[in-house]
């Protein structure tokens, strides 16, 4: 099982944590990646200035991963979410497709459509498996209780990425049981992170996440678990600057689901880049310890 | 006479040239920051700097730098082979043609005490270097032309750099290749250095430089006898060999020697290797005196940059001694496109015809900025797009060969161009997440302005929905849009839209105010009715289209198929076409 590892934009310098637990992770797990240095950006940021620039962009990777003969593994939701769409886009209209072709043949690419974008829940899921990580696990947490953060572009438009059902999702919530936590019920679980909005209106996006935070808060969540880069820098990054605007009783860590994975299949917390969290989660641990010393 | 004072005169334009440029480090910043500080305390930061670096450990990460990347370039290596392999062959064949031959009366014989110019291995070895930078160019040429690198783009400047080393290399070997046929050259020399020679020796010696070495001679003609051979052969022992080896060594300029010689009698009547010495020299000093104001600057100022970098760190060196190395960097940037080639948005180049976007392109528009040419409203919204049409993902910086932090270059440059005032529409992108973390924003003044500043360009200050009791014209203010969403791929179902508010309620942004009304004036499904009447006024003026998550819930909760959210971005897309078409106007 192979894909051509889509990194996206943040997480080389500011998410470096993402990609080593990741990489980590899927080794164990006998998925191999391959690096296709030529890729770009996804496309996502660009959709509020120009639909035809960020058609182009995404649909450049597309082809990048058609030339390997490879599908496309991607960890962010908004990578996810703008290649299903440009994919599907490409697919269904001709004149789009050949518009793009004739800009991107003038590096020698093409793309045909014939190349799936996959989320990395969607690869651990179904191509994976939830038995096979099972088998892998070494340890697991006890007592611990996880609100499970989805993110909108793995669910939404429904229609487009078919991962999940939109409005009561299990999947994610499945992968997040096999390490022995419990992935509670909360409030605006679907809901968005608030990150689109960092740096166009802090304000609002705050709004957003404290209201995340609360919800999940409130209903006796120790960690957040996510799987998107952007989220994470949100609920991370900008939690940061959430606790010291709008006080420290907001904090709620959030951890991201390989490194979460990573820890029951024994993989250090070096490797995972557990310090790197700006909000600590290095205290996640004691709830792998409970339970190894109550096997013992 | 002629040949001294050009040397002289390209120096002193090359000593000046550097003075000039070395004191532009200093006088001028990037960073708003240290606007203040006089160039004088600059220069004692800088060697403050340089001093405390070369008296603690960081002198080993120095060495280390100078090896792996200055020497070996492996930046360059890990890369394009390709590139590493003609940048090898130019900068080792031209650094030991200038150490053995360029200046082989200062150095050469410094190093080899037995050193004479015509004799071996020199000439093979001045062969092999000039046969390296040949190769070099070759390279070059076939990158830059032939294979056609997506986005590397080739400015005047790649192509004067290249000119003027091929016209060096070129006249070089010509040069050489006439003085072996040249008969002159063989008079002048036999007339210096063969003793006590008769008539019949000079003759038979001269028969045996046109047999064995490729001499054109006007009097002599071959076939010849084998005892005037063995005659000449005799008089070269003597008076020769001792100095000259067999001019076949020098490899390239006997192939040359060979190639021109049907034409070389006429070439030594007319002086041609005279005339090739002069087009010679005068290319190099050329090349010496326009060095500072050219790429070729890169040999002295990109080792200065991989080594300031890698003992500088943002937070812990002096601002002062960062804003210094940050116009070193604008030097230290030999365009070779390597970042725009690697750059993740660069593909967007080919929608959006800004050369700003691509990395290699953004230094010279930043070079003018710094030097503070005036430029036009137009002129610096274009850099200002170019630089903020970047995801900052680093990889520029990871790629640079000569090591500069063009990510904070960016950014720093950036945040100075948008307190000039003028609207910068991608600052309503998530493009923005990295300004708002790294921005600090309550510590910054400045830092909401822009966003401002765009949605008010977008929109005048929210002028129908604040007015209540104005009265809005029946007539839709229709000016082609509805034409434009219904051709939209991602547009076209905003008409199926009847108002049933599930949008709105599935909406987290206009959940979270009380009366959302007033903080982003249409809610979604309101925009959507007031898209298919056609009352383009309140759909751009409401704040909505920019608080917009993209989130997709209201896509995904309507009843009618309508894709809100594609709507959303598609009216964003034509919000700021028309502002900045407003603008440019």
């Amino acid at each position: 099982m192979r894909f051509v590892m889509m990194r996206c934009c943040t997480t080389p310098i500011v998410l470096q944590q993402y990609e080593w637990s990741t990489n980590a992770v899927l080794e164990k797990l006998g998925v191999g990646l391959v690096d296709v240095k030529e890729l770009g950006c996804c496309g996502y940021p660009l959709r509020n200035i120009s639909f035809k620039a960020h058609v182009l962009a995404s649909a450049r990777n597309l082809a990048l991963c058609e030339k390997e003969n490879l599908d496309l593994l991607t960890v962010c939701n908004c990578c996810y979410g703008t290649l299903k769409y440009v994919d599907r886009l490409m697919h269904d209209d001709g004149s789009t497709r050949k518009e793009v072709n004739t800009t991107l043949e003038k590096e020698g690419l093409r793309y045909e459509g014939d190349i799936k974008a996959k989320h990395i829940l969607e690869v651990l899921y179904n191509d994976v498996g939830i038995e096979t990580i099972k088998n892998k696990i070494v340890r697991t947490f006890n007592r611990l209780k996880i609100a499970t953060h989805y993110g909108c572009r793995i669910l939404r438009p429904s229609s487009i990425v078919q991962f999940d059902k939109p409005n009561s999702p299990t999947k994610f919530d499945e992968l997040v049981e096999v390490t022995g936590a419990e992935s509670i019920d909360w409030l605006s679980k679907p809901e968005c992170c608030g990150s689109p909005l960092w740096g166009i209106n802090d304000e609002l996006s705050l709004d957003l996440t404290e209201n995340k935070l609360k919800n999940a808060k409130q209903a006796g969540a120790d960690y957040l678990c996510v799987s998107c880069s952007y989220c994470q820098i949100q609920f991370d990054q900008v939690q940061r600057i959430l606790l010291s605007q709008r006080g420290p009783q907001h904090r709620l860590p959030s951890i991201l689901y390989p490194q979460l994975l990573g820890l029951c299949l024994g993989i250090d917390s070096e490797t995972l880049g557990l310090n790197r969290n700006q909000v600590s989660i290095n205290d996640i641990e004691f709830y792998l310890l409970q339970k190894a010393a109550s096997q013992n | 006479m002629f040949y001294t004072v050009s040397l002289y005169t390209a120096l002193a334009i090359f000593v000046l040239g550097l003075i000039y440029k070395v004191s532009n480090w200093f006088r001028y910043s990037i960073s708003v920051e240290v606007k203040d500080i006089p160039a004088s305390a600059r220069v004692f930061a800088a060697v403050k700097g340089v001093i405390r670096v070369l008296f603690s450990n960081k002198l080993f990460t120095l060495l280390k730098v100078f090896v792996l990347d200055v020497c070996l370039q492996v930046k360059v290596l890990r890369e394009d082979f390709l590139k590493w392999a003609m940048h090898m062959c130019i900068y080792y064949g031209f650094l030991l043609l200038l150490l053995m031959h360029g200046l082989d009366e200062l150095i050469t014989p410094a190093i080899f005490p037995n050193y004479y110019p015509t004799l071996n291995p020199f000439p093979t070895l001045r062969d092999l270097f000039g046969l390296l930078i040949i190769i070099g160019i070759a390279i070059a040429i076939y990158r830059r032309f032939i294979l056609k690198v997506a986005r590397l783009r080739t400015s005047p400047m790649d192509i004067y750099a290249i000119a003027i080393l091929a016209i060096i290399m070129i006249s070089g070997f010509l040069l050489k290749g006439t003085k072996i046929t040249s008969y002159s050259k063989f008079e002048e020399m036999v007339e210096e250095y063969t003793i006590q020679a008769d008539e019949e020796e000079l003759r038979s010696l001269e028969a045996y430089w046109v047999e064995k070495f490729g001499v054109v001679s006007p009097k002599v003609e071959g076939p010849f006898d084998a005892e005037i051979l063995e005659l000449g052969s005799e008089a070269h022992e003597m008076s020769c060999v001792e100095c000259h080896s067999r001019p076949q060594w020098a490899l390239v300029s006997y192939a040359v020697a060979a190639i021109t010689k049907p034409m070389a009698s006429v070439f030594d009547r007319a002086n041609v290797s005279s005339i090739l010495w002069h087009i010679h020299f005068l290319a190099c000093f050329l090349g010496l005196a326009y060095l500072p104001f050219s790429k070729m600057f890169h040999v002295f100022t990109t080792p200065l940059s991989l080594l300031a970098n890698a003992v500088m760190e943002k937070g812990k060196s002096d601002p002062a001694n960062i804003a210094t190395r940050q116009l070193l960097e604008l030097d230290a940037c030999m365009h070779c496109g390597t970042c725009s080639v690697q750059c993740r948005v660069g593909v967007v180049f080919e929608e959006i015809r800004n050369v700003n976007i691509l990395p290699s392109e953004k230094i010279p528009s930043i070079k003018a900025l710094v030097a503070g040419k005036e430029l036009s409203a137009q002129e610096i919204r274009i850099i200002q797009e170019g630089l903020f049409l970047c995801t900052n993902c680093y990889r520029c910086t990871v790629v640079c060969p000569a090591g500069i932090n063009l990510q904070e270059l960016w950014f720093n440059v950036r945040e100075a161009l948008l307190e000039r005032g003028q609207p910068e529409f991608l600052v309503l992108s998530p493009l923005s997440v990295y300004r708002g973390l790294v921005g600090e924003s309550p510590s910054q003044p400045h830092y909401p302005d822009p966003i401002k500043l765009a949605i008010e360009a977008v929109y005048p200050a929210g002028i129908p929905l604040k007015k209540l009791d104005r009265t809005l014209s029946v007539v839709p203010s229709d000016n082609g849009l509805s034409g434009i969403l219904k051709k939209s791929i991602q547009a076209n179902t905003f008409s199926h839209c009847f108002s049933c508010i599930t949008c709105s309620n599935a909406c987290p942004v206009v959940r979270n105010y009380r009366r959302p009304s007033e903080l982003v004036g249409l809610l979604p499904h309101q925009i959507m009715h007031a898209s298919g009447i056609g009352l383009w006024d309140l759909v751009f003026s409401s704040r909505m289209l920019w608080d917009c998550l993209g989130c997709y819930q209201c896509q995904e909760h309507c009843p009618q198929g309508v894709r809100v959210a594609d709507i959303f971005y598609e009216l964003k897309n034509i919000a700021i076409t028309r502002a900045r078409e407003k603008i440019s106007e």
